[in-house]
């Protein structure tokens, strides 16, 4: 009678299984499958017209760091390369602190609203939240292009003469990067600070704390998990960006995305385009990693 | 003429998890439950009595014994081929449905001629006096007015047994007062056996024909409501059941001598230690010295509506 | 001035901050609104109202195509997409935990975590080797594509709705002699539609608005209008981008809302 009971847990079991295996069979066809074949792809040697050679190869990722020299074949440092990767990492770490500046004021603002007006702000932040990321990229472009809103506006105040080139420099994609990426880091934050209890602000004060402390002391080491949560999801998406530095960054002011699509267009390395894909997942899977011990910190009253 | 049994629980034993750690919520209870009688299953929460109805309905299967209905075994069969409804504890209405289409759920999942369902579901909201809130939603109910959809959807496809769950837990003294005697004159009008659990003694005393006390899985005492009142067959049932001194003492022939040195007569058949259980409206306050008294002190008055508890 | 009573929630400035972020997030979106309405071809000179971008965009066949394309891939994607999440929420919610539970949440979720160039250069790669295997170059790569990423999307609210639903009304149909198919189709799934219906949006948002995997997966002429906007901002940008950005955006607002009135219901 308690093997019934048994078999009825498990069959519950498979049918859980059962349900769950059209959304895996999906996943793997067309989300981590593929992935394991970039990983194969990075340890090939490249094809002359792109693709790849059946040779075990190590050159995809010494790639990533070295190249050849063109004269004595000895492996240098890419200067090329590490300039790209250094303006991705300081880009995305730009944007991250600039999103915070302005995302937590902002957060701050909407959790502090009286509740009936809080869904308007809310649902303010939630539309470009879900607006095409291109559509964004372009409407931020068409203001500070040279011929566009931001400089018509300096050349007819008169503070400048000459537009101020703004498009297709590093400035240009973190402006644009900070601007799609904003409600990344407001939602999370706005989500902390609404669970936040406003009683522990009259503590705080009641026991002398002056609006900085109250700031410095309490507020941020409580919201510190929703923190974690929305510096990760602009970090994240800005280091992989694609549409934003081809848009605004011009060819030049590539990041590792371009990089990476480069590999697979003019530069036919598609190792080298597969094990820097590689090294970007394992880049984000560890900033995701300190993300899930962060939040789990979060919980633990133990801190 | 012995009345027929509906329900027959034979040795039912059921255990939640697994191994060592395993929890016997109910360890090899029997019970008949007679056609027509409205039988309580009380106890404190966590007694197993919600476990044992569960099983009735068919929403779990026991670990061992069997349960029969009218002599048949239904111990596999699954809840939806019982001819066994429940008025849940949350009332579990739908609320995607009107309160008539609620009612008439059970019917048209019988495959019911759509006739039977209209005219089934009008009796049903006359019965329970719903008349004119039919085609309201559920969630524009009031906490009485669901609990009436509940018991009517419950009673639409007119079942052997109506198991109801606590069904009056959440509902305010007035009403649930109201809904005691409701559901009595809904039993003898329908003549369906009715399986109530609660945790409410009064409850239990007013409206069963009988009951069935229970505590850590086991059945206790079946009996009638005066059986169960007067003649408590353990500590358990007798200090559960409405409010009882315990007193120490040693049995003598024809009296208990209390530890106090004081003799109270009592018709008895034990030797030795024992525990003399006194209801307190048993108790009366006379002068000192008279015949059979005991001396005792009154502490305090503790003022309580129409009656006062003498402590 | 009135008096005004110490605010514990105030931070200086920060009022001030908030404000100008919304003006900072709406000023560019409004700006790309209006000048889909400008007469002239000129993205900053204010010509006076017209719709002849619109009339434009909607007589270029380019852009008909793409657009008929990315409605097809959208619609195909959000059916596929919220089909095998729905079974996902019913199999992962309202049962014991059981094992490899984690690893379903973490392959539904995975879209979410994993950049969007890695998953387009993985699928460049893979569907290139299917394509010269199988010698078909249709629509189909893009559907399935979209249909993976949409997943997650499509799985979070049907799960939230199925997780706030109150277990005793299936087993109260099942009371009610309703079979286990009936207690789905008549208790269950209505009362889960809300979910799926917001799921299914979020999904032809999403689908709708791609343009990474897009653009990689992609076969010629099988631009969807993400990536025919793309290829158009490479070249000079006359204000028909406006119009076409205008119209999506449009769509994107009007289901959104949807959604959101959808949900909001539930509380």
């Amino acid at each position: 009678m308690a093997r019934a009971a048994d078999a009825a847990r498990r069959a519950s079991d498979q049918r859980g299984w059962l349900l769950s295996l059209p959304a895996l069979i999906l996943l793997f066809l067309a989300a981590s499958g593929p992935l394991i074949v970039v990983l194969i792809y990075s340890f090939l040697s490249p094809g002359q017209y792109g693709n790849v050679v059946w040779n075990f190869s190590l050159d995809g990722w010494r790639g990533i760091l070295f190249s050849r020299d063109i004269f004595d074949d000895t492996l240098v440092l890419a200067d090329a390369h590490l300039t790209i990767f250094w303006r991705s990492v300081w880009l995305s770490v730009m944007t991250t602190v600039i999103t915070f500046a302005i995302g937590f004021p902002t957060a701050w603002f909407i959790a502090t609203r009286p509740p009936a007006q809080r869904a308007m702000w809310l649902f303010l932040i939630t539309i470009p939240f879900w607006t095409n990321l291109l559509i964004r990229t372009f409407a931020i472009n068409e203001v500070i292009r040279n011929e566009g809103l931001l400089n018509s506006l300096l050349i007819w105040t008169g503070i400048t003469e000459r537009p101020i080139q703004i498009v297709y420099t590093d400035t240009a994609v973190l402006i644009g990067m900070a601007y799609v990426y904003l409600p990344l880091m407001v939602l999370p934050l706005f989500a902390a600070i609404d669970r936040f209890d406003l009683r522990l602000l009259e503590a705080g004060y009641d026991l002398y704390a002056s609006r900085g402390q109250v700031l410095r002391r309490i507020i941020l080491p409580i919201v510190k998990p929703g923190i974690v949560a929305g510096s990760i999801l602009v970090f994240v998406p800005s280091l992989g960006a694609y549409v934003t530095p081809r848009v605004l960054g011009g060819g030049k002011n590539m990041m590792i995305g371009n990089f990476i699509e480069l590999q697979f267009t003019q530069g036919r390395n598609w190792p080298l385009g597969a094990a820097l894909s590689m090294m970007l997942l394992l880049i984000v899977m560890g900033a995701l990693l300190i993300y899930v011990r962060a939040a789990n910190r979060g919980t633990d009253p133990h801190g | 003429m012995e009345p027929t049994v509906t329900i027959s629980a034979r040795h039912v034993v059921k255990a939640f998890g697994q191994g060592s750690s395993s929890i016997r919520a109910l360890d090899d209870v029997s019970v008949d439950i007679r056609r027509g009688e409205f039988f309580t299953l009380l106890g404190p929460s966590g007694c197993g009595k919600t476990t044992l109805l569960r099983l009735i309905a068919g929403f779990e299967a026991p670990t061992a014994g069997e349960i029969l209905l009218d002599g048949a075994d239904i111990t596999r069969l699954p809840p939806n081929r019982r001819p066994v409804n429940t008025v849940f504890q949350s009332y579990a209405l739908f609320p995607h449905l009107t309160v008539a289409e609620n009612i008439g759920f059970g019917l048209r999942m019988q495959r019911r001629p759509a006739a039977e369902v209209k005219a089934t579901t009008e009796r049903m909201l006359a019965l329970v006096k719903l008349d004119t809130l039919a085609g309201r939603r559920t969630s524009q109910l009031s906490g009485g007015q669901q609990q009436r959809v509940a018991l009517a959807r419950a009673l639409a496809p007119a079942p052997k047994v109506l198991l109801l769950d606590e069904p009056l837990s959440a509902l305010d003294l007035k009403l649930r007062k109201e809904m005691q005697i409701e559901l009595k004159r809904l039993q003898m009008e329908t003549g369906i056996t009715f399986i109530f659990v609660t945790h409410d003694q009064e409850e239990a005393l007013t409206m069963s024909d009988r009951i069935g006390v229970m505590s850590n899985g086991q059945l206790q005492q079946v009996g009638t409501p005066r059986e169960i009142y007067t003649t408590p067959m353990n500590r358990f049932v007798a200090g559960f059941i409405g409010e009882t001194n315990f007193l120490a003492g040693t049995a003598g022939p024809g009296a208990v001598v209390l530890q106090g040195g004081a003799r109270v007569v009592a018709e008895h058949d034990r030797t030795g230690a024992v525990t003399l259980a006194i209801r307190p409206e048993q108790v009366r306050i006379v002068p000192a010295g008279e015949d059979g008294a005991i001396p005792a002190r009154v502490r305090d008055l503790v003022y309580f509506g129409t009656t006062r508890i003498i402590i | 001035m009135a008096e005004r009573g110490f605010d514990v929630a105030r931070l200086p400035g920060f009022a001030s901050i908030a404000i100008a972020a919304f003006l900072a997030l709406y000023v560019p979106i409004l700006t790309l609104v209006l000048y889909s309405f400008n007469a002239g071809n000129s993205v900053a000179l204010w010509q006076g109202f017209s719709l002849h971008w619109y009339g434009d965009a909607w007589n270029n066949d380019a852009v008909k195509s793409a657009a008929v394309r990315s409605l097809v891939i959208a619609t195909c994607a959000s059916a596929i997409a919220t089909t095998v999440a729905t079974m996902a929420a019913l199999g992962t919610t309202r049962r014991r935990a059981f094992r490899g539970q984690t690893l379903i949440y973490v392959a539904i979720n995975q879209p979410l975590m994993v950049p969007e160039i890695v998953t387009a250069v993985a699928l460049l790669i893979v569907f290139g080797i299917v394509k010269t295997w199988t010698g078909y170059q249709g629509l189909g790569y893009l559907i399935l594509a979209h249909s993976a990423f949409c997943v997650p999307f499509a799985y979070l609210p049907i799960r939230a709705r199925l997780e706030g639903m109150d277990l005793s009304l299936e087993t109260a149909a099942a009371d009610l002699y309703a079979t286990p198919w009936q207690a789905f189709r008549r208790v269950t799934l209505p009362l889960l539609a809300p979910g799926i219906v917001a799921g299914a949006m979020l999904a032809f948002v999403i689908s709708l608005d791609d343009v990474v995997i897009t653009e990689f997966v992609k076969s010629g002429g099988q631009d969807t209008l993400p990536t025919y906007m793309l290829g158009q901002m490479r070249r000079a940008i006359t204000p028909e981008v406006n119009a076409i950005s205008t119209a999506l955006l449009a769509l994107t607002v009007l289901l959104l809302t949807a959604f959101f009135l959808l949900t909001r219901k539930r509380e």
